[in-house]
C-alpha cells in the first residue's frame, strides 16, 4: 500500500526547512555583528570567494534536510497520528450507526492496546443494550398482555364500564356500554349522543349525581377505606333503572396516592331484571299469610272439640270448620299454581344508600318543586339503608306534593333514626316526613297510601304501600300532640354492612372494547346579522387560557387553551379544543400550583403561533365567551401581528353578564357565581375544566337575562357594557 | 263484674272458635265483622278489650287501633290485643306503633290467648 502524502507532514518537513534557513541566517547576523567593519569586509569577501559557483550545493542539502523530515514525518504520522483517527472513525460507527464493528488495532503496540480496551467496551455496551432491549421487550409483552387482558376482560363483563376523567369526560369504554346506551337514549340519535370518546358523561347522568358518589369516594379515601367505592340507583331520560357502581382512578404519582384523577363507572340496567325471584318472593308471602289464617282457624277449632262440654251441635260445627279450611287451602295451593303469581308486580332490587344522602336527595326534589319551607330535622348519620332509592324518592315527593296542594301545611321536614322498637335495634330504621297543619283522617291517609303516584300529569303507577312492600317495611300515620306536629312513618330496612356486589357474569366473546372518535358537529352558515339574533339560537365558543402570569405586554405567554362549544342551548361538552402551549420561555414557578403545569409537560408542545390558527377554525362562525374574557382576548390581541390570526368575533364576558344579572352581587367569581347556580364544579383550574364550568353558567345566565328583557346578542353585549362602565367608574 | 270483650274478625272460621272460647272463659262477647264494624262497636258497646284482626275489609286492624287511640274521651284507652296472619316484624312494630297494647301472630294456641287477654284485663283492672 503507497501511504497518501500527508499535506501536515509536508508542511511540517518545510517549516523545518525554513526554520534551519533563519536559524544559520541569524547566526551568520550575531557573528557579523562583533566584528570591526574592515574585519566583517574581509570575511565577506572571503565568503564569497569559496562559496561562488558553489550554492547548489547548500540548496541540495537543504532540499535533502526537507526530504528526510518528510519521511520522518509521514512515517510518525502513519504510526502514531493515523491509527487514532482511524479508531475514532471506528468509535463514531458504533455511536452513530447500527452497524456492529469491532475497531482494528492498528499503529504502535499502544495503539493497539487502547483499541483492545475500546473494543472491550464497547462489547459490553453492546451487552448492555441488548439486555435492556430485552428488559423492555419483557416488559411490553407484559402491558401488552395486561392490557388484552384488561380488554377481554372489559368487552366480556356483562357490566357496561366507563372510565372518565374529573372532567366528566369519557376516556374509555366498552362494548356493553355502548350498547346500553342505545337502550337509554330516547331520542333518534340512538344513543351515539350518549356515549363516546371525549363526550361527557353528564349527558348520560346529573352531574349532581356523579358529584355526590365522588365525594362519598373521597370521604371514604379519607377515612382509609380500602375500596373507596360508591353506589347509585338512577333512572335515565328514556326512564331505564340504572344501577351504577363507581370506583375511583388514581395518580401512580409517588407524593399523593390519595390524589383522584378520574372514575370508573359499571353500569348495570336493571329495569327488566329479578322479575321472577321477586313474583317468588311474593308468591311465598301470601302463601304464609294466607296459610298461617287458616292454620289459626283450625288450630282454634281443634283446641274447642278439645272440650268434654261441648254439644253435639257445637261439635259439628267445629268439624265444619275444619273440612272447610282443610278446602280452602289446597285451593289456594291450587290458585298459586295456575298462575296467580303472573301479574304479581315486580321488585327492585335494594341498593345500600348512606340515609344522610337519600334524605338530602329527597330535599333537593321536594325543594325544587314545593315553595314552603323544607328542611331536616334530626338525621343519623351513622345509618345506612337497604332501599330502592328511585322508588322511595318518588313516595316521598308524592306525599310531600299532596300534603303542600290538599293540606295547606306550613313545612316539612324529614327525619331519620334508628327504629327503637324492641326487636328492631340495628336492624331497621324510621324515616319521617313531618308537618305542621290540618288534622287527617285515616281515610285521607288510607288512599294516599294506595292511590297511583301521579303528579302533574307523570309519576308511577305504584302506590306507596307498594313501595313500602317492595322494601319489606311498614307505614303509617303518627301524630305528635305536644309539638303540634304530624308525620309519615316509613319503617325500612338497615344495610348489612357484610354485602357485596353480585360477582358479575361472564359471557364468551372474541371482541375487544371498542374506541370511538366523532366528528365536530357542523354548524350551517349564517345568514343573519348576529346582533340582531337571539342569544339562545347562537352557537357559542366557550373558552378559557392558562397562562404564565397576567401581563401580556411584558411578556407572558398562554400556555394552555380549554374550549367547548354550545349550540342550540346545549353545552356540547364532547366537543373540546384542548390544548398545552409551549411558550418559549419559563413558567414563573409561583404560578405553578395555580394551573398545575410543569415546564416539562409544556416541552415540545405545539407554540402559540401553531395553536391560534386551529383555535380560530375551531371558533369559527361563533361567539366567544369567556369568564373575564379581557383578559383572554389581550392574550390573543397581541398575538394577532405576529401570527396573523384576528379573532373578530363578538365577545360575552360572564363576569360582566353576572353583574347585568346581579348587580347586587359582591362577588362575580367564577366560582361564586358556579355556586350561586348549583354548577358543580369538578376539575376547576385547569383550561379544560374553567371553560366547562364558564359554559353551563353561561347557560344558567341566558334565561336570566332574557327576564330582563336581554334577548339578543346585541342587547346582551350593550347591557354588559354599560356594566362595565358602571364598575369602571368605582 | 263480667269483662266485655269485641271480637273484629272477618273470617266466621274463627269467630266460631274465639266467641264460644270467651264465652266459654265467662266474658261477655261482641262481634264485628268488618273494621268499621269495629269502630262502631267500641263507640256503642265500650268494651274493656278488643281482639283486633289486622286483614278486614273496609278498615284494617292499623286504622282501627289508630281511630280507637285518636278518641278524645275513655274510649282511646281500650285494651287492643291485635291478632294477625301478618307475622313480618315490620307489621308487628307498626302495630305496636299505632298503639295496640300486644300483638299475637296467626296460628296462636288458644290456652296462650285466653292467658293474654287475662293478663291484660288484669292490668286494667
Amino acid at each position: 500500500m503507497k501511504p497518501r502524502l500527508e499535506r501536515g507532514v509536508l508542511w511540517g518537513a518545510l517549516a523545518l526547512g525554513l526554520s534551519v534557513l533563519v536559524l544559520m541566517g541569524l547566526a551568520a547576523a550575531l557573528v557579523g555583528s562583533t566584528l570591526e567593519a574592515t574585519e566583517r569586509d574581509r570575511w565577506a569577501s572571503w565568503w564569497g570567494e569559496v562559496m561562488a559557483g558553489r550554492w547548489p550545493l547548500l540548496a541540495l542539502l537543504w532540499l535533502g534536510l526537507v526530504a528526510a523530515a518528510v519521511a520522518v514525518g509521514q512515517r510518525l504520522w502513519q504510526h502514531y497520528v493515523q491509527p487514532l483517527s482511524h479508531m475514532v472513525d471506528g468509535v463514531d460507527m458504533w455511536l452513530n450507526t447500527d452497524v456492529i464493528k469491532p475497531v482494528v488495532p492498528v499503529g504502535a503496540p499502544e495503539h493497539r492496546a487502547l483499541a483492545d480496551r475500546i473494543n472491550q467496551l464497547l462489547a459490553q455496551r453492546e451487552r448492555l443494550r441488548q439486555d435492556m432491549d430485552e428488559r423492555v421487550d419483557q416488559i411490553s409483552q407484559g402491558i401488552e398482555q395486561e392490557r388484552s387482558r384488561l380488554a377481554a376482560l372489559m368487552s366480556e363483563l356483562t357490566q357496561s364500564v366507563v372510565v372518565c376523567n374529573l372532567d366528566g369526560r369519557i376516556l374509555l369504554y366498552n362494548n356493553q356500554a355502548r350498547l346500553q346506551s342505545r337502550a337509554l337514549s330516547g331520542s333518534v340519535g340512538g344513543g351515539v349522543e350518549l356515549m363516546g370518546l371525549d363526550r361527557s358523561i353528564y349527558g348520560v347522568f346529573e352531574r349532581k349525581l356523579v358529584a355526590h358518589a365522588l365525594e362519598n369516594i373521597q370521604e371514604r379515601i379519607r377515612r382509609g377505606a380500602a375500596s373507596p367505592s360508591a353506589q347509585f340507583v338512577t333512572t335515565t331520560a328514556a326512564g331505564q333503572l340504572l344501577r351504577v357502581q363507581m370506583a375511583p382512578v388514581r395518580g401512580v404519582g409517588s407524593d399523593a396516592p390519595a390524589a383522584l384523577t378520574g372514575f370508573v363507572l359499571m353500569m348495570e340496567n336493571i329495569t327488566r331484571e329479578f322479575q321472577s325471584e321477586s313474583a317468588r318472593d311474593q308468591v311465598l308471602n301470601s302463601l304464609t299469610e294466607g296459610t298461617r289464617s287458616a292454620l289459626a282457624n283450625m288450630q282454634a277449632a281443634l283446641d274447642m272439640l278439645d272440650y268434654p262440654d261441648l254439644d253435639a251441635a257445637m261439635r259439628s260445627r267445629f268439624l265444619a270448620v275444619l273440612g272447610d279450611e282443610t278446602r280452602r287451602m289446597s285451593q289456594r295451593l291450587v290458585d298459586l299454581e295456575t298462575g296467580a303469581a303472573a301479574d304479581l308486580k315486580t321488585r327492585w332490587p335494594m341498593e345500600d344508600m348512606l340515609g344522610a344522602d337519600l334524605l338530602n336527595a329527597a330535599l333537593r326534589q321536594m325543594q325544587s318543586q314545593h315553595a314552603v319551607p323544607i328542611s331536616l330535622a334530626e338525621v343519623d348519620a351513622a345509618l345506612w339503608l337497604k332501599v330502592e332509592s328511585f322508588s322511595l324518592l318518588q313516595a316521598i315527593s308524592y306525599l310531600s306534593g299532596r300534603l303542600v296542594d290538599e293540606f295547606d301545611v306550613k313545612f316539612l321536614q324529614l327525619r331519620l333514626a334508628p327504629a327503637t322498637l324492641p326487636g328492631h335495634e340495628g336492624r331497621k330504621a324510621h324515616l319521617d316526613l313531618i308537618w305542621s297543619g290540618q288534622a287527617m283522617s285515616t281515610e285521607t291517609v288510607m288512599s294516599w297510601e294506595l292511590d297511583a303516584m301521579r303528579q302533574g300529569g307523570d309519576g308511577s303507577l305504584l302506590s306507596v304501600r307498594d313501595v313500602v312492600e317492595r322494601h319489606g317495611g311498614a307505614f303509617w300515620f303518627e301524630r305528635e300532640r305536644t309539638r303540634h306536629q304530624a308525620f309519615f312513618r316509613f319503617l325500612l330496612p338497615l344495610a348489612n354492612p357484610q354485602e357485596q356486589l353480585l360477582a358479575a357474569d361472564w359471557v364468551r366473546n372474541e371482541s375487544r372494547p371498542e374506541f370511538y372518535d366523532f366528528d365536530l358537529f357542523q354548524t350551517n352558515a349564517q345568514s343573519r346579522e348576529l346582533d340582531d339574533r337571539l342569544l339562545t339560537e347562537l352557537t357559542y365558543t366557550v373558552f378559557d387560557t392558562e397562562t404564565t402570569g397576567l401581563n401580556p405586554s411584558q411578556g407572558d405567554e398562554i400556555i394552555q387553551m380549554g374550549a367547548t362549544r354550545i349550540v342550540n342551548g346545549k353545552l356540547l361538552s364532547q366537543e373540546c379544543f384542548e390544548q398545552l402551549i409551549d411558550p418559549q420561555r419559563s413558567i414563573p414557578v409561583a404560578t405553578i400550583p395555580i394551573h398545575g403545569i410543569e415546564p416539562h409537560m409544556v416541552a415540545g408542545k405545539p407554540t402559540i403561533a401553531q395553536v391560534l390558527p386551529s383555535f380560530h377554525a375551531f371558533a369559527q362562525d361563533t361567539v366567544l365567551v369567556a369568564h373575564n374574557a379581557a383578559f383572554d382576548m389581550r392574550f390573543l390581541q397581541l398575538k394577532e401581528k405576529s401570527t396573523g390570526v384576528v379573532f373578530d368575533q363578538p365577545v360575552l364576558d360572564t363576569l360582566l353578564l353576572s353583574a347585568v344579572v346581579h348587580p347586587k352581587q359582591e362577588s362575580h367569581r367564577l366560582e361564586a357565581i358556579a355556586e350561586r347556580f348549583n354548577v358543580t364544579v369538578l376539575g376547576r383550574h385547569t383550561a379544560m375544566g374553567d371553560a366547562m364550568v364558564t359554559a353551563e353558567v353561561f347557560l344558567k345566565l341566558i334565561p336570566l337575562l332574557a327576564e330582563k328583557g336581554i334577548r339578543t346578542l346585541g342587547q346582551a353585549r350593550a347591557a354588559a357594557q354599560t356594566t362595565y362602565y358602571a364598575r369602571l367608574k368605582y | 263484674m263480667t269483662h266485655k270483650i269485641l271480637i273484629a274478625d272477618d273470617e266466621p272460621n274463627i269467630l266460631i272458635s274465639l266467641e264460644f272460647l270467651m264465652k266459654r272463659e265467662g266474658y261477655e262477647v261482641v262481634l264485628a265483622r268488618d273494621g268499621q264494624e269495629a269502630i262502631d262497636a267500641v263507640v256503642r258497646e265500650r268494651p274493656d278489650l278488643v281482639l283486633l284482626d289486622v286483614m278486614m275489609p273496609i278498615k284494617t286492624g292499623f286504622e282501627v287501633c289508630f281511630e280507637v287511640r285518636a278518641h278524645n274521651d275513655q274510649i282511646c284507652n281500650t285494651r287492643i290485643l291485635m291478632l294477625t296472619a301478618k307475622g313480618r316484624d315490620t307489621d308487628v312494630a307498626k302495630g305496636l306503633a299505632l298503639g295496640a297494647n300486644a300483638y299475637m301472630t296467626k296460628p296462636f294456641s288458644t290456652k296462650d290467648l285466653v292467658t293474654k287477654v287475662k293478663g291484660m284485663l288484669e292490668a286494667t283492672a
